[in-house]
């Protein structure tokens, strides 16, 4: 099997560097559009899960909603280096990464709140939502399941010999999972194109990475069996990006699997009814006014000449119209018809 | 408009709090994510953020106020250019969004909890299954072990579908652990046949992942004892996600491998799991006893698009059974097959019971009691209308497994008879099950715990009265 997909694969070379000449702390500098695309894409994602914040607290989202608020520049730098066909999955944290991949804002939205015009009816809920047209893969509520999911869409990639990329997104909670290590060995064992995208925000619920892993450097995580990792600045745009083209480079090449690690900082706690009092004010405080994503692409639009304040303010007065019509139309669509409790059980 | 900030739920059942401390005041700018308030929940102290820019106009609930209902306004925020006097006292009318909240999902939730359930739940649907494919006059009729029975199904459904694979430990280079997939890598490469290594949970999560991607795998258990490190995937991941989409990504995949006791393995290598996967909506489960319902059933649920749990048998593995010389033989899933028709009694089993049902036969003729025995075959969705059909006709039920006796598949099907079919019942069922013990290694105690033909004989005469 190995043979085979390594020839298929790496008869595609993109003429990549190897991995080993990435270096630490590598960027690529965006032009305007891209440092646009990326302000817009990170507002939305931020915008939109403050106002699911704020739709919980008037009780119109129930269950467990995780928010994805300071994390923004990991799935957005990400999605900047794909290709149609590659597919995207992650875990219970997932409001950005679907929004990322280009679903509707509305859908969404519609799905937190039960409604019927939900990407899943309804049925699915905060951490279940999915899409095959936009090559989103959930969504998953079991910690690390979405880990070995991912595997398997990298080996129908590889199955089917052509040259799409898995992106598997979890946290620095799941990697202490077991099944994330069988789906490493198996991932290198037949060199299967998948990114695995550790997003470590710091804290596995209430737990400290320090306090729950042995070894703190997620990117080593599969050195062992022969997996090159790298650790990347997950607040700073343009660094995952770097990291994103190397990675995806890698992967296209047949060279098989490789683990990023995206420094990052949830600013919210692990669900709304997370209080977060295992970390100081301080902590929160300095990532957001040192280290905030959005607003260091903003700062460069800004310094650079390459957005007036106006012009941004209009940028951000479009984001928050997404999300104001998507929260609309959140509460005015009706719940799902009783008759849709027996169907999409069985096809 | 001042935008109306509400006391908020923090967490999925919070209904009220206390307003414990004020960290802004009037007059005070805030900016999107400002820390403005902390609230006591039953639970927890939690910080209040503002979720807008703007200028705090006026607190409208002074701190240590104690059950503050969730949704009421507790402060005003003012935007550009407006003033605190033009804040006057929020309106709590249908227009805020306070009370839209409760005219929509709170108040579903309320109506749901005072209205009798069952009036409002729509009934599930009812699925017609096809009766088994005639098999033409004159068909050969070829004597084939469960083992064959099986690869043949395999190899016929990979040849026909090139999206089909086997994946799983030991199944390529060693052949199968029990030789299930014999000839198979040979025919069809280390593409489609992938030796794994011993990562059950992995490797389950894998063929999910691919069979979401569109591919139909079949995933070998080397048996499903060790399933169990892998029944997170086959139920959170592979059987809720149909629903969990709205319809939109499913899991055409079968698990299959062999299931219950062999023989002296123990109690970690000896469980029967109809029962455990029977419980989950969105699975289809399994359970051959003939070779060729084996063939036609596998080829069909290799066919089928939902997940799949194949339970086989080691013991019934080596076993002989006439199989149709067909091209393309394909049983129906979840519909029962007659045994033998009788008229006495109902003996219901599937897999490795009917051949408890099969011995008990013969001696239970001797004492002339005319038997009729259903083969369910499929366990989920399970052929009830035609056990309930026969009981009404015999009066009498008996059912057979090897599994453990408490929530048993039996009792399952206890249960329905006497809702469906109490009128009809001349006797109570009886089910036979193994003991409620682990599996003992010694040869005796193991024969102990299972069921065998003296139970089965003994409770048909019981329920004929005999």
């Amino acid at each position: 099997m190995a043979s085979r997909n390594t020839a298929s694969v790496s008869s595609r070379k993109t003429g990549s560097k190897s991995i080993d000449e990435f270096a630490p702390g590598a960027i690529v500098e965006f032009d305007r559009d891209q440092e646009l695309k990326a302000y817009r894409e990170m507002l939305l994602i931020r915008r939109f899960e403050e106002k699911a914040g704020q739709l919980y607290g008037m009780g119109f989202i129930g269950g467990f909603c995780h928010l994805y608020i300071g994390q923004e520049a990991v799935v957005v730098g990400m999605q900047l280096a794909l290709k149609e066909g590659d597919q995207v999955i992650t875990g219970y944290r997932d409001h950005g990464h679907m929004l990322a991949c280009g679903m509707s804002a509305r859908g969404v939205m519609a799905e937190l709140t039960g409604r019927r015009g939900g990407l899943s009816k309804g049925k699915g809920g905060s951490m279940h939502m999915f899409s095959k047209e936009k090559n989103f893969y959930g969504g998953h509520g079991i910690v690390g399941a979405q880990v070995s999911l991912g595997t398997g869409l990298a080996f129908a990639n590889a199955y089917r010999q052509n040259d799409n990329v898995s992106l598997a997104y979890f946290g620095d909670g799941a990697a202490n999972q077991g099944q994330v290590y069988e789906s490493f060995n198996m991932a290198a064992l037949w060199k299967l194109p998948v990114i695995y995208i550790i997003e470590n925000n710091r804290y596995a619920m209430g737990t400290s990475v320090a306090r729950a892993s042995a070894g703190v450097d997620f990117s080593q995580r599969g050195t062992a069996i022969g997996i090159p990792g790298l650790q990347v600045d997950g607040m700073d745009v343009r660094a995952v990006k770097a990291a994103a083209d190397a990675a995806v480079a890698h992967c296209r090449d047949g060279k098989g699997p490789i683990i990023l690690e995206m420094q990052t900082y949830r600013y919210r706690g692990h669900s709304m009814s997370d209080p977060a009092k295992y970390r100081s004010k301080d902590e929160v405080q300095k990532m957001r006014s040192e280290h905030d994503p959005i607003e260091q692409v903003k700062a460069r639009l800004l310094e650079k000449g390459w957005a007036s304040e106006d012009e941004l303010k209009a940028i951000d007065k479009d984001v928050r119209d997404i999300v104001a019509d998507s929260a609309d139309f959140a509460q005015a669509d009706p719940e799902p018809d009783v008759s849709e409790l027996y169907t999409d059980i069985l096809l | 408009m001042p935008v109306e900030i509400l006391m908020p739920a923090l967490s999925p059942t919070m209904e009220e709090g206390t307003l414990s401390k004020w960290l802004k005041n009037e007059g005070d700018k805030v900016t999107s994510g400002d820390v403005i308030a902390e609230i006591e929940t039953d639970k927890a102290t939690m910080e209040v953020e503002a979720v807008d820019e703007g200028v705090i106009g006026k607190l409208l609930v002074a701190a240590g106020t104690e059950n503050v209902k969730v949704n009421t306004p507790i402060a005003l925020l003012l935007q550009d250019g407006e003033s605190a006097d033009a804040a006057a006292a929020p309106k709590a009318d249908a227009d805020t969004p306070a009370a839209a909240a409760d005219s929509t999902g709170g108040k579903a939730r309320e109506a749901a909890a005072e209205t009798p359930v069952a009036a409002k739940v729509p009934a599930a649907p009812k699925v017609d299954v096809a009766a088994d494919p005639d098999i033409p006059a004159g068909t050969e009729m070829v004597p084939t072990t469960v083992r064959e029975a099986l690869r043949d199904a395999m190899a016929e459904e990979m040849r026909r579908d090139p999206d089909v694979f086997v994946m799983g430990e030991e199944v390529a280079e060693y052949q199968g652990a029990y030789k299930i997939t014999q000839g198979l890598l040979q025919e069809f490469g280390d593409r489609r046949v992938v030796d794994t290594p011993i990562t059950e949970h992995g490797f389950a999560g894998v063929g999910v992942g691919a069979a979401m991607a569109g591919l139909k795998p079949i995933v070998e258990f080397m048996t499903f004892n060790f399933a169990m490190q892998a029944i997170d995937q086959i139920i959170n991941s592979a059987a809720k996600t149909l629903y969990m989409s709205g319809g939109q990504m499913g899991a055409p995949i079968v698990f299959r491998g062999p299931n219950g006791a062999a023989a002296r393995v123990g109690a970690q290598h000896s469980q029967d799991y109809a029962a455990w996967y029977s419980q989950i909506p969105g699975l289809k489960v399994i359970q051959p006893y003939t070779a060729a319902d084996a063939k036609g059933l596998l080829k069909a649920a290799i066919r089928d698009p939902n997940p799949i749990i194949f339970l086989e048998n080691e013991i019934l593995y080596g076993q002989t059974f006439d199989v149709p010389k067909l091209d393309d033989f394909v049983l129906p899933i979840g519909k029962a097959r007659i045994h033998r028709p009788g008229k006495d009694v109902t003996i219901v089993s599937w897999g490795i019971g009917m051949t408890y049902v099969v011995k008990a036969l013969a001696e239970l003729e001797k004492d002339g009691i005319d038997a009729e025995v259903i083969d369910l075959r499929t366990i989920r969705p399970m052929d009830l209308p035609a056990v309930i059909e026969s009981v009404k006709k015999t009066g009498r039920l008996v059912t057979v497994e090897e599994g453990f006796p408490q929530s048993s598949v039996g009792d399952f099907i206890a249960n329905r008879v006497q809702q469906e079919a109490f009128d009809y019942l001349d006797a109570p069922v009886i089910t036979i099950a193994g003991k409620d013990v682990p599996m003992p290694y010694a040869a005796n105690l193991e024969k102990l715990a299972l069921p065998n033909v003296g139970e089965v004989v003994q409770a048909v005469k019981a329920v004929c009265y005999k």
